[in-house]
């Protein structure tokens, strides 16, 4: 055994695409195995929206950035004895091997507890690990390595095309790719070498069409090895397995294929030294029989994830007391209670992972998938058979369709139109695989043009087959007619589907189900196919099945805490926090509650942390059929995001009672009318709006609510299809994208331009409101999600503020407000003006809540429940009538993580849409400090260094002279700076676009700096500086705010320090310390 | 044209009825696969998810109506992956038989079923029944596949299940009829005395270079030692040990021989009867392809295949010079005795796999090693 004291971990930031809130999960399971040996942890990850980031989990929580500069002060300061770098995904891995390298770890003496160095070394870089395997009798892809352009293509000569082109330390598959010729190969290169941190590539044979397969390895420091589970991509080999549909448990190996690539996989597993887990990747030609290992990712990852949450096995929570030098069979198997970790889980259901792409956010849109991960979430789907997860994951991936077929299914189509379509993999193509059956095409067809294995072709052929006779079920016998329903129940339809599929009304179809006592069962996820009797709090539901599992009784009926569903642009990390909190809250006042989620990424998901978890569509059909299983004493949906409030008010309709702010609160609050005519009765000002239905009025009503304007349809989260056009020229420009939108009403707002951005975090009780304030650095226009956030505000006066409490007071009044929930203020030349209002946890709650060090949520769950808000925090003031904030006096600044490099293709730039992936939060002493230190945290931001120029450069007059400041800062810091000749700024030295990309390709351009949107002048300079991991800042705000922290920080007059989360809270304490004081005297002498 | 519509319902729903009865009462009925008509058998569930074919063909299931607890059976088909000449349960029930598609694959599950004359039932919860058979132990069951529900009889089916009694049953089965001779021609003998022996087992033997002769059990040890073996296996089988005298019997002389002896499944059970030790039967077994055990002389954990109702107790190892080899990491279950003195040892699970881990190979290393032995002494 490992005898630590204390450990650091390393988490994986803000979330990336290929990067999400997997690692919350698996960093979160870590940190609880540790305090349960009574080890101190301390935790680096400055994702403040993620779970792990509190003292709960954590005893030490550092916000900096992940690298080896400030990893080494943490280390300095904490001197850790240990060090765990397998649970921050590629992130943490590749800072811990730099610490190693570095001699850091050497130096303070810290252990690294799990697989060595050499062994994660050995795995991921790719020439060292194909001599690993070869050596330990493992076969690999015949692929030679190559260190430039030229060497390459010598190589792919060699190996025989098509090749696949892998970059070593790379995320998400960043850089690899598939080439069929010479040309494509030389054109692809350059961009591969620039994400590769130890800058060569492996040139590889191609294995097109083979099955991809995946197994989850644990193993102990004896040796000792179990197969978790086996993961099956149903779309083969040239999809990464991020944008694969995955099953579990394989479906299509024989026992002697399984068991092969098995022992392979223990294999690789003893090859590179494991201890802890691993996963490893095969690739397998049935037809022959043979295989080749394709890669391991010694630390957990997306599939460990994934795996425990399909398997029931907690893999993070077990790897990290296998670093600690536990054995297998030394831990309990914690579902069970009586088996040991030392154990195979048998899964008597089938679960299918399905990626959800946000590729529609950016432009241009390139939607072919392959090598690379564009998806930025998934859902996991679990059921008795093919067709049910199917049809559920299509419905839970929230995409508008009511499962894999609809409607849309049977509207006419040129079936060579699909096939063509099904000839690139591309988001959702299962449904395009429904539809060229409808249309005709056979099994076989779609089977040789994809390579998707049969197997997974028929259930969406019996899919549209019963839909098929579903249209004209009105033709059929009685008989047959509820022989074809209770198929189709099976088959993972819904009443609503089958409703829409038939033309008749959702609660006729419904009721009939019912009274037949059609209703979905309760199944519990044991890990040993009920082998065993098991107390196991995890369940899904499905229609092939006779009896509930045991369900739990109590006497209060069961709250029901809905999830926010999968992750998306917009929705992400900080909802789970904001589900998690709830839960947490509910369960320490004693209430009997379950939380309804499928996302396999998220700690809400994790059953270990959830007295009862259950996996099932968030559709108000799917949460009433829970809901009459199990007495339920209400539903909470301030958490779930927008699913919340799309669900609310038909549940209420249905007679299921939802906890908190009403439905009818909600939809005034989310209904522009409803809420605009609100305002107008409490005297708010909000900016001029109308609605349209009709396009052709869109001038005219444009003209009436005065240039510039903000298009955009109602019930919106992050801003899907938000446009702001100057004049009528760019209106006219806009329609035509418009016309996506016609179901909805689309909503025309009078744009204020350079407005502060201010928004509230809030709790009320519908009569005191608890409110965190903060505002934007980037003025109005660059969506909340995309802004860079400051607490306490940085640009908000006290008396607007004061404006801005009155304002939410009075909202929180007229609403009934009860919980949590958000407004957003614009502020202009003193005016302020309400923008919008959301009746439920916001995207800022983890960072105002950890920034303002007041928990939110405990007050907020109260409120749900219909308690009193009973404020106790003496640092509260009353700043209007019963609205009371903290007072505050350190800084947190909040930075949005962008996926850029990731999204193939894709122009950089900000507006009213959000396009970032993730965020990223500082605290410091002020504000550039805080700002500063949030940025650099945000990947790749790094101080550029002084020796190499940045270019700058506007998109219009407009913000000419603003970036013409910041360049003037710059300067000031030492900086060269250059512009660009198409679009300069007066009195830089210029150079040309061409020129620009060039520089970046070769590194000699230390930071772009940018606004606005001009892709036909500068997409190749933006698109080289994201593509080579240069920093790009996009707005002239937060430009000039960057570079006077940089001319600082030259100047020697800030400085970034690095204090942990409770140490910079007990500084805020000692500087509040005297005005609390001063108001206690205050109240003394009034008495 | 309604009449076509219906039909192409009927053709989703599938063609044959079935039902299954248990002998507590229990009747459910679902959809026929596999062959039409009726049979019973002592009613066991595996958890393996993969490996059907392995399983259905191991004789160690002969009377017995397998439930396997993954939900899609039949999705590679059938592909020439057997344990004997052909399915030895009595009857199959699963939760969905699927169509097939693997390169390998020579037919469907149900069409395969419908060969070897053995029903199936399928669309029937069978979470639901392997929590019964847990809660109350294994029992006697009845399958009957028909092409309509009235040609099926409640009581009739409850009484068929009820008249098995799978324990008092002497089954002495042996999968080949003749003795049968493997890799002729190699030099050193092993003889596997055949009870219902798996082809693993024989594949194993040969794969370590050995001539292995097949000898059924009930030809008696002289057949055994007529080959003159240097190492003696005995094999796996169906049925309830203590109730096969006549192997316990010949067991104890191959023993007696001084012979190296590995017994497997049944065989382990076998040699700790005719050592002195006793067996009994367990509530509802160990069927499954992850199960864990501990090896106790090297320490090494393993996960193992294992299909056995009944086990061999710890406390009347005494005196027989039997020790625990493997122990089952969950439950403690003896899954391998080792002898102190003679060279006999045993495994309760199946070191050959098929379906399964190959992680437990080694026993026939060690095997061998102990022949290598005794072949030098």
């Amino acid at each position: 055994m490992e005898t630590v004291r204390k450990v650091l971990l390393i988490g994986s930031g803000g979330i990336k695409i290929a990067e999400a809130a997997e690692f919350d999960y698996s960093g979160s399971q870590a940190l609880k195995a540790l305090k349960g040996e009574g080890i101190t942890t301390i935790l680096v990850n400055p994702n403040i929206a993620t779970i792990q980031t509190t003292h709960l989990l954590a005893d030490r929580v550092y916000l900096t950035p992940i690298t080896v500069e400030y990893l080494e002060k943490i280390i300095e300061r904490e001197q850790p004895d240990g060090i765990m770098v397998g649970f921050g995904g590629q992130s943490a891995l590749s800072a811990g091997v730099q610490l190693y390298r570095k001699g850091v770890l050497d130096k303070y003496g810290v252990k690294v507890l799990g697989t060595p160095i050499e062994g994660i070394e050995a795995a991921l870089t790719r020439s060292i690990f194909r001599e690993t395997m070869l050596k330990a009798g493992l076969p690999v892809p015949p692929s030679k390595p190559a260190n430039s352009i030229k060497e390459a293509v010598a190589a792919a000569d060699e190996v025989g095309y098509p090749v696949i082109v892998r970059v070593s330390f790379n995320l998400g598959g960043r850089g690899s790719f598939v080439a069929y010729r010479r040309e494509e190969l030389e054109a692809k290169l350059t961009r591969a070498f620039s994400h590769s941190i130890v800058g060569n590539v492996l040139v590889e044979k191609y294995l097109e069409k083979w099955k991809e397969i995946e197994y989850e390895v644990m193993r102990d420091r004896a040796g000792n090895m179990v197969a978790v589970a086996c993961l099956e991509n149903i779309d083969p080999m040239g999809v990464h397995t991020g944008e694969s549909l995955v099953v579990a448990p394989s479906q299509t190996l024989t026992d002697s294929e399984y068991q092969t690539l098995r022992s392979a996989s223990f294999g690789v597993a003893s090859a590179i030294k494991l201890v802890g887990e691993c996963n490893v990747q095969l690739a397998l030609q049935q037809m022959t029989g043979e295989y080749y290992v394709i890669e391991t990712n010694p630390r957990m990852s997306r599939s460990s994830a994934l795996a425990s949450k399909a398997t029931g096995y907690p893999l993070a929570y077990i790897a990290a007391k296998l670093c600690l030098g536990y054995l297998l069979d030394e831990l309990l198997n914690m579902i069970t209670g009586s088996t040991t970790a030392f154990f195979e889980p048998s899964l008597d259901y089938v679960v299918l992972k399905a990626p959800r792409w946000d590729l529609d956010k950016f432009w241009p849109r390139d939607e072919i998938l392959g090598s690379e991960m564009m998806s930025i979430g998934e859902v996991m789907a679990i059921g008795r058979n093919m067709e049910e997860v199917y049809q559920k994951a299509f419905r839970m991936l929230d995409i508008g369709v009511l499962g894999l077929v609809d409607n849309d299914t049977f509207t006419p189509e040129d079936l060579s139109a699909v096939m063509e379509r099904l000839k690139q993999f591309r988001p959702y193509w299962l449904r395009d695989v429904a539809k060229a059956l409808y249309l005709g095409a056979t099994i076989d067809q779609i089977s040789s043009i994809t390579g998707v294995d049969k197997f997974f072709l028929k259930p969406v052929e019996k899919i549209v087959n019963i839909a098929k006779l579903i249209r004209k079920a009105d033709s059929l016998k009685q008989e047959s007619r509820e022989v074809l329903f209770r198929e189709a129940l099976k088959a993972g339809f819904t009443a609503e589907q089958i409703a829409a599929i038939s033309g008749k009304r959702y609660e006729e179809v419904k009721e009939a189900f019912r009274t037949n006592g059609w209703n979905p069962w309760l199944k519990n996820i044991d890990t040993l196919a009920g082998e065993k009797p098991a107390v196991t709090n995890y369940s899904y539901t499905t229609y092939s099945g006779m009896t509930h599992d045991v369900l739990s009784q109590g006497p209060d009926g069961l709250l029901l805490v809905l999830g926010a569903g999968c992750f998306r642009i917009g929705v992400s990390v900080e909802f789970d926090w904001g589900t998690v909190n709830i839960y947490k809250n509910l369960k320490e006042m004693g209430k009997r509650a379950a939380i309804i989620n499928y996302n396999p990424e998220t700690v809400s998901t994790d059953w270990d942390i959830v007295d009862f978890l259950i996996n099932s569509e968030l559709t108000p059909e799917a949460i009433q059929d829970i809901a009459s299983i199990q007495s339920c004493g209400g539903v909470i949906i301030s958490s779930a995001g927008q699913i919340g409030n799309n669900v609310a008010e038909e549940l209420d309709r249905r007679g299921v009672p939802i906890l908190g702010s009403q439905p009818s609160s909600v939809g005034r609050a989310e209904n522009r009318s409803k809420f605009s005519k609100l305002l107008e009765e409490l005297g708010i000002k909000q900016p001029r709006w109308a609605t349209v239905t009709d396009l052709a009025r869109l001038p005219k009503i444009a003209e009436e609510v005065g240039y510039p304007v903000i298009l955009r349809p109602s019930y919106i989260l992050s801003g899907t299809s938000v446009f702001i056009a100057y004049d009528e020229d760019e209106l006219k420009d806009l329609m035509g994208k418009l016309s996506r939108h016609t179901d909805k009403p689309v909503v025309v707002s009078h744009f204020i331009e350079d407005a502060v951005e201010a928004e509230v975090d809030c709790i009320s009780d519908g009569s005191e409101v608890l409110m965190l304030p903060m505002d934007h650095v980037e003025y109005a226009g660059v969506h909340s999600g995309d802004a860079t956030i400051s607490i306490p505000p940085y640009r908000t006066s006290e008396r607007t503020l004061a404006k801005i409490a009155e304002y939410t007071g009075l909202i929180a009044n007229a609403l009934q407000v009860k919980g949590p929930f958000n407004i957003q203020y614009l502020v202009k030349d003193g005016e302020v003006y309400v923008i919008e209002c959301n009746l439920r946890c916001s995207r800022s709650m983890p960072f105002s809540s950890k920034v303002y060090n007041i928990d939110l949520l405990g007050y907020g769950t109260r409120c749900i429940l219909g308690e009193r808000l009973s404020l106790t925090d003496d640092r509260l003031e009353e700043i209007s009538d019963r609205v009371f904030a903290p007072l505050q006096l350190i800084w947190g600044v909040k930075s949005p993580q962008f996926s850029w490099a990731q999204i193939r293709g894709s122009y950089p730039f900000l507006g009213p849409e959000m396009r970032s992936t993730g965020e990223v939060a500082a605290l410091g002493l002020e504000f550039h400090e805080a700002l500063l230190k949030s940025w650099l945290s945000a990947t790749p931001n790094t101080i550029p260094p002084k020796d190499t120029p940045i270019l700058i450069y506007p998109d219009s007059q407009r913000t000419t002279p603003r970036l013409k400041s910041v360049a003037e800062v710059l300067r000031e810091a030492g900086y060269e700076v250059l512009t660009l000749e198409e679009s300069p700024i007066p009195g830089v030295p210029e150079i040309r676009g061409e020129t620009a990309v060039k520089a970046i390709r070769m590194r000699r351009i230390g930071m772009l700096i940018s606004s606005g949107y001009i892709p036909q002048i500068d997409y190749d300079v933006r698109r080289a500086a994201v593509d080579h991991n240069i920093p790009v800042i996009l707005n002239a705000e937060l430009a000039l705010e960057i570079s006077k922290a940089l001319k600082r920080l030259s100047d020697e007059t800030l400085k970034l320090t690095v204090m942990e989360l409770g140490e910079l809270w007990e500084i805020n304490r000692q500087r509040i310390l005297p005005l609390l004081l001063e108001r206690r005297r205050d109240t003394e002498v009034l008495k | 044209m309604d009449e076509c519509l219906d039909g192409l319902v009927k053709r989703i729903a599938g063609a044959y009825v079935a039902a299954l009865a248990l002998e507590d009462g229990t009747f459910i009925v679902g959809k026929g696969f596999g062959a039409l008509g009726e049979r019973n058998g002592e009613v066991v569930f595996s958890t393996a998810m993969n490996g059907y074919t392995e399983s259905l063909t191991d004789p160690s299931y002969v009377g017995q109506i397998l439930i396997l607890t993954y939900p899609l059976i039949g999705n590679y088909g059938v592909p020439p992956d057997f344990e004997s000449d052909g399915i030895k349960i009595e009857a199959l029930v699963v939760s969905q038989a699927t169509e097939p598609s693997h390169p390998r694959s020579m037919k469907s599950l149900s069409d395969w079923l419908k060969e070897n004359s053995v029903p199936g039932i399928m669309d029937v919860d069978t979470r639901m029944l392997v929590q019964q058979i847990r809660e109350m132990g294994v029992m006697g069951g009845a399958v009957q596949v028909a092409e309509s529900l009235e040609d099926i009889s409640r009581e009739k089916l409850i009484r068929k299940a009820r008249e098995v009694d799978y324990d008092s049953l002497v089954f002495e089965y042996s999968a080949y009829k003749e003795p049968t001779i493997f890799n002729e021609g190699k030099s050193s003998t092993i003889v596997v005395v055949d009870y219902g022996v798996k082809d693993g087992i024989i594949n194993r033997l040969m794969g370590l270079g050995y001539r292995v002769v097949v000898v059924p059990g009930r030809l008696g040890s002289d057949a055994v030692f007529s080959y003159n073996p240097k190492g003696i296996v005995i094999s796996n089988g169906p049925g309830n040990p203590a109730n096969m005298h006549h192997a316990i019997r010949l067991v104890k002389e191959v023993i007696e021989s001084g012979t190296p002896t590995l017994g497997v499944c049944l065989g382990h059970q076998l040699i700790a009867l005719a050592l002195g030790a006793e067996t009994y039967k367990m509530k509802y077994g160990h069927r499954g392809i992850n199960k864990a055990c501990r090896d106790l002389v090297t320490g090494k954990r393993v996960i193992t295949l294992q299909n056995h109702g009944y086990a061999v107790s710890e406390e009347s190892l005494s005196g027989t010079g039997l020790k625990p080899w493997f122990v089952d990491c969950d439950d403690g279950t003896i899954e391998g005795l080792i002898h102190e003195s003679l060279p006999v040892i045993s495994v309760q699970f199946h070191p050959e796999g098929r379906p399964g881990p190959r992680d437990a190979n080694y026993v026939f290393e060690f095997f061998e090693k102990m022949v290598r032995r005794n072949g030098d002494s």
